[in-house]
């Protein structure tokens, strides 16, 4: 099955395209457009954007397996990223974790039982002030409690559709408020 | 009561809707452009930034007037001016408050900063995570380029500039500027080899100036006041103005503050940062500038009986009482880095801590120089066996030795940028780390709730 960027997200392609003197410059956007829409980056992302920006697919593969933003394999409908360096470990950091392994039954990098939630760690994401954090989809939550974690996650798992039940594959995207 | 100081920067911080250009242009945003570009010949902004002894902001402190000196004279092409926005350095998180409060001040000073050094075209690295960052900065560009501040003709003079926002992917090494290059060019991040330096060589083969958010969103005020009348600002020689500063960790109010360069790491935590978070558990040791930064202990005490040394004004004072400067820092053995301290009470482990951050560094290592993955790899193992009562005494002079491995032995500054924390660590609290090697790491410290549930870290 061949990938194609929606026609509203190529305009941007070609726009992205005039501001680098290279094609290949292109190459960290395009791929986030790509994840964007199609929730990860298959093999048929890596030879769209090898096409679109006449690279080799080992040089888009290079990129995609090089930086921990591109999800290699299918995630679910919510991707949480915990931060668990040293200034939100000090501040219960790690707590947050275990307690979200509990919470969704899975390890990390696994999706939780009711494939609502993808539970990743990150490192540090420049909120050490507002420790501990984590970053869901697009939006970071900061100064939190194990309590208010819970809070955040049955809004988002009541207003999450249960996988499977939606037409295409998933999506990442969230609101951008965040901070 | 908190102390006071000049806001010059973050001025406009907390005003109702900063970030849009409305808030920023009744508060003062493009006036400075407008005169700069009017009144001032690009020599001479870059002469004032000079005189502003400013220090770059992103870590290694380079002057920042000089670097725009590197730029060849006699090139055919026209450099760029790259914004390092990839703030990810452990315990930094100042360069984010520009972007979120005050993307105006940021771009003013990049158009003003292209002025000074011929510049069409400037790319606002960014990292993805940061979300409110790049959408506020990408609105701002686009108010900017509706006024015509950001086009074909700047300010009513003839020098084209572009401003674009360009998002990262998630790697720690993209704030290395070769390695920010590589990526920006739709490559993995992986820091070049130098010579050639950027100035002479950098994105697209084309001359280029690689500066951090702050030093940049700081070129406004520098040319509104005159680069000696900022420089004077801050308390040190050869270091200028205010600056951000961060606290983090074990302080009753974390956060990021506006206040002259030269401040103590005293005042940073007992006055801005309100002291320690716990009244019965007292400092134990603090980070001072980003996790690269090797510790600092306050028990300790400066040693400079020699009059020409440059801490002999702060002989026999604790190391946290010695003013937070480039240079002061380097002579006390460590690195101002980013100005953003990780402060530490007594509950915690130095062993724990030392491994939380080693884990960090294995994880980022880019892995192109074989010391460097090698070696950060093998120290978070080391003091994994630590942390777990599996390790040996031996074990602690093999963190050092490799350490001294990595150290200066790579294409970037990363490994020593690993090997300076861990020698810190070790030089400063041996004993906890022979212990570790003993009895592993005590139950009440920051890794009890994960080994708890099988080591889940």
């Amino acid at each position: 099955m061949t990938f194609t960027l929606s026609a509203e997200s190529e305009k941007i392609v070609d726009e992205l395209l005039t501001r680098y003197p290279t094609k290949r410059a292109a190459c960290l956007p395009v791929l986030h457009l790509c994840q964007r829409q199609a929730g990860h980056v298959s093999r048929e992302v890596i030879d769209y954007v090898s096409n679109r920006l006449d690279l080799p697919t080992s040089e888009v593969q290079g990129v995609v397996t090089f930086y921990t933003m591109y999800h290699q394999h299918p995630v679910a409908p919510n991707v949480i990223w915990v931060c668990r360096t040293l200034s939100c470990d000090l501040r219960g950091g790690r707590e947050l974790q275990v307690h979200l392994q509990k919470r969704f039954g899975c390890g990390l990098n696994e999706n939780s039982k009711d494939g609502k939630f993808t539970l990743k760690t990150a490192e540090c994401l420049a909120a050490c002030g507002q420790a501990p954090m984590v970053q869901i989809n697009d939006e970071f939550f900061e100064n939190l409690t194990i309590e208010s974690l819970d809070r955040i996650l049955n809004e988002i798992a009541a207003r999450t559709a249960i996988p499977g039940t939606t037409t295409t594959g998933t999506t990442t995207t969230g609101t951008t408020k965040g901070g | 009561m908190m102390a006071e100081y000049p806001r010059v920067l973050t001025n406009r911080y907390g005003l109702p809707q900063s970030w849009t250009l409305a808030t920023a242009a009744k508060h003062g945003a493009y006036e400075i452009a407008t005169k700069a570009f009017r009144d001032l010949a690009p020599a001479q902004i870059a002469a004032e930034v000079k005189d502003a002894n400013m220090r770059g902001r992103g870590g290694a402190g380079f002057p920042a007037g000089v670097k725009w000196g590197f730029l060849p004279k006699d090139s055919k092409l026209a450099p760029y001016l790259v914004i390092n926005a990839d703030e990810g350095e452990p315990g930094t998180f100042k360069d984010r408050t520009i972007m979120e409060q005050d993307p105006h001040r940021l771009i003013e000073g990049c158009l003003i900063s292209m002025r000074a050094i011929g510049a069409n075209v400037c790319y606002i690295y960014v990292r993805c995570e940061l979300v409110t960052s790049i959408a506020r900065l990408e609105a701002a560009i686009e108010e900017a380029r509706d006024k015509g501040y950001i086009g074909s003709k700047p300010f009513g003079v003839d020098q084209p500039m572009q401003i674009y926002v360009h998002m990262g992917a998630g790697a720690y090494i993209c704030g290395e500027e070769t390695s920010l290059l590589d990526s920006l060019e739709g490559k993995r991040g992986e820091p070049r080899l130098k010579p050639p330096f950027p100035a002479v060589k950098g994105a697209f083969g084309a001359p280029t100036i690689v500066n951090n958010v702050e030093t940049i969103a700081s070129v406004p005020d520098i040319i509104r006041m005159g680069g000696k009348v900022w420089s004077d600002l801050g308390k040190l020689p050869r270091d200028g103005g205010t600056r951000l500063y961060g606290v983090s960790g074990h302080v009753k109010r974390p956060g990021v503050f506006e206040a002259p360069v030269g401040l103590t790491l005293r005042e940073l935590i007992y006055d801005l940062g309100g002291g320690m978070l716990h009244n019965d558990r007292p400092l134990k040791a603090v980070i001072p500038g980003g996790s690269s930064t090797p510790v600092l202990r306050p028990d300790e005490l400066v040693h400079a009986p020699d009059d020409k040394h440059p801490l002999h004004a702060w002989h026999g004072k604790s190391h946290i009482d010695v003013p937070m400067g480039v240079d002061t820092f380097r002579a006390l053995g460590t690195m101002l880095g980013t100005c953003c301290a990780i402060v530490m009470d007594t509950s915690v482990s130095m062993v724990d801590a030392a491994r939380n951050l080693m884990r960090f560094y294995a994880h980022e290592s880019c892995g192109q120089c074989t010391p460097c993955r090698e070696g950060s790899g093998w120290l978070h193992d080391v003091l994994d066996n630590l942390c777990a009562g599996k390790g040996k005494v031996e074990d602690v002079q093999l963190l050092v030795d490799i350490s001294n491995n990595m150290m200066g032995n790579t294409i970037c500054a990363f490994a020593d940028g690993t090997a300076m924390p861990m020698l810190g660590f070790v030089q400063k609290f041996r004993q906890e780390f022979v212990e570790a090697a003993t009895g592993g790491v005590p139950s009440h410290t920051i890794g009890a709730t994960a080994r708890a549930v099988g080591g889940v870290a």
